[in-house]
């Protein structure tokens, strides 16, 4: 017998996770997209004032690239729960808290990342002050994987349930709050002329603390749910 | 085959029961299995057997009961108990992958048996030619057939499999059949639930029979 080590696994669910989503890459694309669009509708609805729409351009970023990233939330454990994946990955005794940070990860890399490189984009289209984009991508580097990380738990919480959308949605949304504030409150110091240091501090101190215990917290639910 | 009875069963259980919201599911009961031997858990619809499984596999924890492994308590996240593989009622296995992928990820997940790979399970479970086919496009029965190539590739000694006759044709049952026998001979085990319509040709066959416990 050969093979099964923990490393091993770890790589080839993140491996597996990337190619299946490569596989349905135009569901994939779905949160980026609806990203887009939304910023792309912000200007016409706001009207003629490019000024009126640039003064609340850093937070509607944060809140469009927020709602984008719930998009795929729940197809984070569903399918494996329902395939029989996740039975596979308890009764291989591999550890399944590892196991839960490759699909955070993979989440992360499919979702968050895609959003993270069009940030700078969505910005534009919603007039915001190109001194305060380096700060924006600065905060989404750090906010898109704490919403990952928070965002993973509560689907691990709800993969039992059969229709859990807004149940989801209610669970994560108080969760993920200071990061929209925090991350606002970046861009909002760097267009002020304030220092955007310390909301990015406390994105960073979130990022630390997520990222042991949201895998963590994933196996446990996970654990319960398979039981 | 002579018998070392001195050596601990591969896995044992001791006044295993289960109940859900104090209703009572099944149990007490005790069950070994050695090297090279098979058990059937037999049962009604409804008597326990999927839920038997889940326990032996780590997925459920018993209401009462132990459970030991070469003669040592399991625990639920004892790494050497690495020795079992599943076969469920969901296969485990990724619509949007082929089976050679699927294969390549419960390779690194459950291990490989020293001299399998997985074109040799694939062609054993007779699905050379779907090998890079979507295991979307494939039927019930060959998505069983690569869960069977999963379990030969895997390097567990202990196979436990709810239903294995399922979804499967005549060819199936005959190819599970041959696959227990191959695996047995080899000094493995396997624990396999059936409700008594089909029953492995094995020739060292234990059985547990269990009942509907009315609520």
């Amino acid at each position: 017998m050969s093979g099964g080590g923990a490393g091993a696994a770890f790589f080839a669910l993140l491996r597996r996770d990337l190619l299946v989503m490569w596989r349905r890459r135009a569901d994939a694309l779905n949160p980026v997209l609806f990203a887009l669009m939304v910023a792309t509708l912000f200007p016409l609805a706001m009207g003629p004032e490019a000024e009126k729409l640039s003064r609340i351009a850093g937070g509607a970023a944060w809140v469009v690239v927020l709602l984008a990233s719930l998009l795929s939330l729940d197809l984070l454990f569903r399918p494996d729960a329902e395939d029989g994946t996740l039975e596979q990955l308890i009764a291989s005794r591999q550890p399944l808290a590892l196991m839960a940070a490759a699909k955070i990860l993979a989440h992360w890399l499919g979702t968050g990342l895609p959003l993270l490189l069009v940030g700078p984009l969505i910005a534009k289209l919603l007039g915001l002050d190109d001194r305060a984009i380096p700060t924006l991508a600065a905060a989404l580097a750090l906010g898109t994987p704490l919403l990952s990380a928070l965002g993973a738990s509560c689907a691990a919480l709800t993969v039992g349930m059969r229709r859990s959308g807004i149940l989801l949605a209610l669970l994560v949304l108080p969760l993920v709050v200071p990061v929209l504030i925090f991350g606002a409150g970046a861009v909002e110091a760097a267009l002020t002329g304030g220092t955007a240091r310390p909301a990015l501090l406390f994105l960073g101190a979130g990022l630390m603390l997520a990222v042991p215990l949201a895998p963590l917290t994933c196996a446990a639910a996970l654990r319960l749910n398979a039981a | 085959m002579v018998e070392n009875s001195d050596a601990p069963p591969l896995l044992e259980a001791r006044g295993l029961s289960f109940a859900r919201n104090d209703e009572p599911i099944f149990g007490p009961v005790d069950l070994a299995v050695r090297a090279g031997e098979a058990l059937v858990v037999e049962g009604d619809n409804g008597a326990g057997k999927t839920t038997l499984v889940r326990i032996l596999a780590g997925l459920v924890e018993p209401t009462a009961g132990t459970l030991l492994w070469q003669g040592a308590p399991l625990d639920r996240d004892m790494r050497d108990a690495k020795g079992m593989a599943l076969l469920g009622h969901h296969l485990g296995l990724k619509p949007e992958l082929t089976p050679r992928e699927n294969l390549a990820f419960r390779a690194a997940l459950d291990g490989v048996r020293r001299g399998m790979t997985t074109e040799m399970a694939l062609r054993s479970v007779g699905l050379e030619g779907y090998e890079d086919s979507a295991v979307r496009t494939l039927s019930a029965g060959q998505r069983k057939r690569t869960a069977l190539a999963a379990l030969l590739l895997s390097g567990a000694s202990l196979w436990l499999l709810d239903e294995p006759y399922a979804n499967l044709d005549r060819p199936g049952h005959v190819l599970v059949d041959r696959m227990l026998e191959t695996h047995c001979q080899r000094g493995g085990s396997a624990i396999l639930t059936s409700h008594g319509l089909s029953m492995p040709a094995l020739a060292r066959v234990g059985r547990l029979q269990l009942r509907v416990t009315p609520p």
